[in-house]
């Protein structure tokens, strides 16, 4: 539920600049379930409209296909109860001729800054309140936020996530309806939609100027668009030219940046050098990587000739898919799909396809296994599959004092089952390695700390003899 | 003519072109057992006679010749055959697959086959050509039997060929229709007076000084070989058996000291070395005669038997699956010696490869050669040489009750060369590395219940992430939890589930009695629990230390902090140590089906993200909606619109009036369903602070050593569990629980009142099983359990609204059949998994169903059923 407020003289007239007559209450037909509009206040000085979303919980779940939007339309389902992208639509249609910012009969008054404040009933916060102020503070209105418990009855389980937001401001009242329409699912960040191409141009439309002046608009564009890199590009673009003075390079919001800090592209890089460097010294050529993913090292490797024969194995058959793309393997020639091989296997089972390569590469992936079943991938890559070299990189948990946030035994990574100090991965590498014939070496990935050590450690199992 | 050929053998045409071998070919043999050279070049290049594709046909058809032979499938080789090197090929052919090469020869004069070949329509072959062909053949003839042919059989003139039978015949060592039961004794080595008291043992009636033993009515038994050397009394123990063979009391395999002595008697040179010496003691006292008998029995033994249907094979020194029932030199010294890599060991024993580790056969194979412990069950196949001679036991293997006996050798007739090793048992099995092949794609799994259930690639896909990820150590894991489908959708009104339905499937399906079980609403969890970490490492093979494992449905750790996992295990091995579990069930580890609460505890994040948000959402979102509707009733009830303000022109045109006060009273409705909703979910969430908090309740009494408990009636289960689990530590309670006589409709009411009362205190509801575990009418399978559940819990599963509107007639829309065959597939495969786990077969069998589960887990069913 949205309600709108006006104060001022003659405040009903609220209802010409909404198109909504205020002792009329209506009923407005969407394609999934009907809208509502009616005033609860309505005096000289005051003025309340309220926009109401009526949605069947249950018809929603069920009318929508099978696997549409992951859980988004599952029966217990915070949708029909909060502010979300349905209530954007609503106010498109509801509101449209009020958001254009023209009234017949009252346009001077739609022209101008009004006194207007408006309340979003239950809006999913993703970015916590701070994020609230600064994307409505610099468009100019009071913000006034009031949270919840998840439920009452048990503390512990903390906040439930939804603000009830009031905004109040001088404003003209097509900017506040155009603020609202890309601002609440830039905060509940679950469109009910499929995000495309045509989404940037709504993003313009009804952004335009304010969104290219803002300065959260890289964070507003990024959420509106569903992180969508491209589409994300694209608009930042647009709104670039829109703002011909602008040149500064555009941040990113604080939660992005924490995804894929900068930092990681490159301790990443240095790994992939560090992996290339000892294949090179080794004089492998017939390269195989164990938990290849989406083929980041493949895609490094693939350059030099050196390697005449390259193969990648990951458990997760998406993550395969996704390397075969990045290493646009479908469509190439005979001799590329010959030299590159993608395969689903598992560390944890025995794989004769695992024989006969000159080295294997096991880059930062033992750390998401359970410590227990790393006894089975040592069985089946030093035991059984027996490659001449084999070379395993995991983090340094040493180095994690050096991440902000990482203090108190956090591990980096929600998924990574271990972090290893130097001196635990180097026990275990030297155990496996006497156990099963094998020498093993270490070196260092990224730039050491003087007390912590490198980022991430690499060991490089030789078989003797 | 009539010619004997071996059931499986390589059967070579040899003859000149029009000499008549399809003919032939086609008259004894089927036509899928001929590969004719002709054929495949026309199957190639769609002529017959083209030459040019002859190299292509030839190697398509030994590739097709090598998968018959595979499958032990006789094949005929329909080409000239004439030249030495064609017929080297047919000769590699059979030594690779071990089996006899057999050459039939077509000998026509060349004036016929000309004749033949010139009448032709189709094709023809010059005439130099068939002129060479018969040349070759001449010159081939008498060699064939030297070139490797173990079978020639030369047809001279049409009316030979004409007149010819052929015979097949089995091989010597293919006893398949001895069905026994068998008393397999294993390496004797001289020992005859041990060897006398375990056939006492045993039941025969033994005439030590007669050399002599009768078993007991329908008995036979097999003598693995080895009966002597460096043991007191070899020639007792060749005479008994020679004794015992001759009749057909015994059957019996040769070991590698046997060959040697047979060595030895055929005036061979031996090395004095491990024990023969003692036997050419004993032989110099010895007349000629027996001499001679003892050489004739050695050298008339057969390398090993395959017997009972191809369910059993014995041999000397065990025998890999590709080998048994097949006949060549290779096998035999696989049979005598094993296979060796030519290294020998710090005694100065051949190494052999741990080709047990390794077999895959369905056939169990009974062996000694190496001496252990105790017998060493692996992968189906079972050592039972328990190294009498060195002072350990003379073991016998009676089959089909795979029970062993044995007796203690009287004395250590001979040091032993090296120190017996202990045996390894099932899981703990050295294979116990699972491979991928195992696993991955399209998978058949024989089960006992539902014969076999097919497992897609896709979900064997999804399953092998979520195995290698996120399950714990397969070790532990011997059985997931199968899916359980609910009952049949209600009619009646505002009814989603109802007992009435559950009840009436299982009476339509014949049952007569059913029990219900109150469903705990927690998370599901199968318990494992050793008496100790030392017999887990044992039984299971984990090489952690741990002793127990507390896990989900989908395999992975119930426990996030192992801790709290070995805070339950102590406490659940007290109970068990208290109420006298181990000895009552002669056991020292249990496998437990059992429900954890509070569900908060393994779902807290989806309480927290999800079911808590929408409640909070709901209740504060539609309260803040009431009022404003209140207030807007109020403010058009109080005020008229004020003049001039009437119908102002709008556009677009109005829209429909509003009756705010039917929306107000929907808005307070929509309001109280999210209050119910809220507290349905609460009756199932406290806070955990210690293991102490948990509560768990067992339902299945699903495995102990040696035993699964399907076989008793869920009755049994809730008392058993009642009396040895449950109570005696709060953490572990009993389930409340009723039997329902479905003929009495006084006792299907009450159990509904019932139901009726434990849903509408907040229960989840119940879970209704017929009496019997595993439920079946005729041959077909039965649902082993319906849940039946109650109509507020169901606000947690469809929204808390969808007793409001017309929700409910969406949701009665539901079908229930994809759920009820997996419901079955999965329970089919998790009682073969424990079957399999009992029975000591090896990890990846148990595995294999483990994971079966898991991957029909992965196919996508309405996840609200």
């Amino acid at each position: 539920m949205l309600t709108i407020t006006y104060e001022g003289e003659n405040a009903a007239d609220l209802g010409y600049l909404l198109h909504k007559f205020p002792y009329r209450p209506q009923e407005f037909q969407l394609n999934w379930g009907k809208a509502y509009v009616f005033y609860p206040e309505i005096s000289e000085r005051r003025a309340t409209a309220a926009l109401l979303l009526d949605m069947d919980p249950v018809g929603l779940a069920r009318g929508r296909g099978r696997g549409g939007g992951a859980g988004l339309f599952d029966y217990v389902n915070d949708r029909p109860y909060v502010s979300s992208s349905f209530m954007s639509v609503a106010i498109a249609k509801v509101f449209g001729t009020a958001m254009s910012g023209r009234s017949e009969s009252r346009q001077e008054l739609a022209d101008s800054l009004l006194e207007l404040s408006a309340s979003v009933a239950m809006l999913p916060c993703r970015g916590g309140r701070e994020m609230l102020e600064s994307v409505f503070g610099p468009l100019g209105y009071g913000v006034a936020i009031e949270t919840f418990p998840a439920d009452e009855m048990f503390p512990s389980w903390g906040g439930s996530g939804h603000v009830c937001l009031t905004l109040r401001g001088m404003v003209r009242l097509s900017d506040l309806l155009n603020h609202l329409y890309v601002l609440i699912p830039v905060f509940d960040s679950r469109k009910h939609y499929w995000v495309g191409e045509d989404e940037v141009a709504k993003l313009l439309r009804h952004g335009g100027q304010w969104l290219s002046e803002h300065p959260m608009k890289a964070f507003i564009a990024e959420r509106y668009l569903k992180r969508s890199r491209p589409l994300v590009n694209m608009a930042l673009e647009r709104l670039a030219e829109a703002n011909a003075a602008d040149g500064e390079i555009l941040p990113l919001g604080p939660e992005e940046a924490s995804d894929f800090p900068e930092r990681a592209r490159s301790l990443n890089a240095a790994r992939y050098g560090a992996v290339a460097a000892e294949l090179k010294a080794l004089s492998a050529r017939k390269v195989v990587d164990l938990g290849c993913g989406a083929g980041g090292l493949l895609a490094f490797l693939v350059r030099d000739s050196q390697f005449s024969s390259l193969a990648g194995m990951d458990v997760s058959s998406d993550a395969l898919e996704r390397a075969e793309e990045r290493l646009k393997l479908k469509d190439a020639g005979d001799f590329l799909r010959g030299r590159v091989k993608l395969f689903q296997g598992s560390l944890a089972y025995r794989d004769g396809r695992l024989e006969g390569y000159d080295a294997a590469c096991v880059v930062e992936v033992i750390e998401h296994m359970d410590e227990p079943r790393l006894e089975a991938f040592a069985k089946s890559l030093l035991g059984h599959a027996r490659p001449r070299a084999a070379i395993v990189t995991t983090p340094n948990r040493e180095y994690n004092a050096r991440f902000p946030g990482l203090d108190g035994g956090k591990l980096r990574h929600a998924d990574h089952r271990f972090e290893w100090t130097r001196a635990e991965f180097r026990d275990w590498a030297e155990t496996v390695a006497a156990r099963f014939g094998y020498g093993a070496r270490f070196s260092d990935i990224g730039e050491p700390d003087p007390a912590h050590g490198p980022p991430s450690q690499m060991a490089v199992f030789t078989l003797c003899g | 003519m009539r010619i004997e050929i071996p059931q499986l053998s390589v059967v070579a045409l040899v003859g000149a072109s029009g000499c008549g071998k399809s003919t032939f070919a086609g008259r004894h043999f089927l036509p899928t057992e001929v590969l004719s050279s002709d054929f495949f070049r026309g199957l190639i290049s769609d002529d017959e006679s083209d030459q040019k594709v002859t190299p292509q046909a030839f190697e398509t058809l030994y590739y097709i010749a090598n998968r018959r032979l595979d499958l032990g499938r006789l094949t005929v080789i329909d080409a000239t055959n004439v030249q030495k090197d064609a017929r080297a090929q047919v000769l590699k052919l059979a030594r690779d697959q071990d089996c006899h090469a057999v050459a039939i020869v077509l000998d026509i004069p060349e004036k016929v086959c000309q004749a033949r070949n010139a009448a032709r329509s189709d094709r023809t072959v010059p005439a130099s050509v068939v002129a060479r062909h018969s040349d070759a053949l001449r010159r081939s003839i008498r060699h064939l039997r030297k070139e490797g042919f173990r079978y020639v059989h030369v047809l001279k003139g049409q009316e030979e060929v004409d007149a010819c039978e052929i015979v097949r015949a089995p091989l010597w060592n293919d006893k398949r229709e001895l069905e026994g039961p068998f008393d397999v004794i294993g390496d004797v080595h001289g020992c005859y007076g041990e060897l006398c008291a375990l056939l006492a043992k045993l039941g025969y009636s033994v005439a030590p000084d007669a050399f002599d033993a009768v078993p007991p009515a329908g008995r036979t038994a097999v003598f693995l070989g080895d009966l002597c050397d460096r043991g007191p009394r070899n020639v007792a123990v060749l005479r008994l058996v020679m004794n015992m063979t001759r009749v057909g009391r015994a059957l019996c395999v040769p070991g590698n000291h046997d060959v040697k002595l047979l060595r030895m008697l055929g005036g061979g040179a031996v090395k004095p070395t491990h024990g023969i010496d003692r036997t050419k003691a004993e032989f110099s006292a010895v007349d000629g005669e027996f001499a001679g008998e003892v050489e004739a029995f050695l050298r008339g033994l057969v390398s090993h038997y395959v017997l009972d249907g191809g369910r059993l094979v014995v041999s000397h020194a065990g025998l890999k699956e590709k080998y048994q029932g097949r006949g060549s030199p290779r096998v035999r010294n696989f049979c005598l010696y094993g296979e060796t890599t030519g290294e020998t060991d710090e005694f100065g024993l051949p190494v052999l490869l741990p080709w047990a580790d390794e077999y895959r056969g369905g056939a169990l194979v009974v062996y000694g050669h190496t001496p252990v412990l105790e017998p060493e069950l692996v992968n189906n196949t079972i050592c039972i040489d328990t190294g009498c001679v060195f002072g350990g036991k003379l073991t016998a293997f009676r089959y089909p009750e795979r029970e062993t006996v044995q007796v203690a050798a009287f004395s250590e007739h001979y040091p032993p060369v090296r120190p017996l090793k202990p045996p390894r048992v099932g899981s703990a099995a050295p294979d116990d590395l699972l491979r991928i092949e195992d696993v991955l794609g399209i998978r058949r799994i024989s089960t006992r219940l539902r014969k076999v259930v097919k497992i897609n690639a896709e979900n064997s896909a999804a399953a092998l992430e979520v195995m290698s990820r996120f399950a714990a150590d397969p070790h532990w894991l011997i059985y997931l939890p199968p899916a359980m489908s609910p009952c049949e959708t209600s009619q009646l009104p505002g009814f989603l589930e109802h007992p009435e339905e559950a009840f009436s499937y299982y009476a339509s399906h014949g049952a007569e009695q059913c029990v219900c079980e109150e469903k705990h609403m927690g998370s599901r969890a199968v318990v494992v629990c050793s008496r100790d970490a030392g017999s887990a490492a044992r039984r299971f093979g984990v090489g952690d230390g741990s002793s127990g494992i507390v896990h989900t449905r989908t395999g992975r750790h119930f426990f996030d902090d192992p801790a709290d996992r070995d805070a339950i295990l102590s406490r659940l091995r007290a109970s068990l140590d208290a109420s006298g579990f181990w000895e009552r069930f002669s056991t020292d580890w249990v496998c437990l089906d059992c429900e954890i609460m509070p569900w908060s505890a393994k779902a807290q994040k989806l309480l927290e993200d999800r079911y808590a948000a929408v409640g909070r959402a709901g209740r504060t979102g539609l309260a803040a909606v009431g009022e404003t509707i209140a207030r807007a009733i109020e403010t058009l009830s109080a005020a008229a619109p004020p003049d001039g303000a009437s119908a102002p022109s709008l556009s677009p045109p109005p829209a429909p009036m509003l009756d705010l006060s039917g929306l107000l009273e929907r808005f307070r409705a929509r309001e109280d369903a999210l209050e119910s909703y809220v507290n349905a979910y609460r009756r199932y969430c406290w806070d955990v602070k210690g293991p102490e908090d948990y509560r768990i309740a067992p339902f299945h009494l699903l495995a102990t050593e040696g035993r699964i408990w399907f076989s008793e009636s869920h009755l049994w289960h809730m008392k058993t569990l009642g009396e040895f689990v449950a109570g005696r530590d709060p953490v572990f309670i009993a389930t409340d629980h009723r039997m329902v006589d479905l003929k009495d409709r006084g006792s299907v009411s009450g159990a509904v009142k019932w139901w009726e009362d434990l849903t509408g205190s907040g229960g989840e509801g119940m879970v209704v099983k017929p009496l019997d575990f595993v439920p079946m009418k005729g041959s077909s399978l039965l649902q082993p359990a319906v849940k039946c559940r109650g109509r507020e819990y169901l606000r947690i599963i469809y929204g808390p609204e969808y007793l409001l509107g017309n929700g409910m007639e969406l949701l009665k829309k539901r079908s229930l059949s994809r759920k009820r065959g997996l419901a079955l597939d999965e329970f089919a495969l998790g009682i073969e998994s424990l079957e399999r786990f009992v029975r000591n077969e090896p990890l990846r069998s148990v595995h294999e169903c483990v994971f079966g589960v898991l991957a029909l887990e992965s196919e996508p069913v309405d996840p609200r059923l």
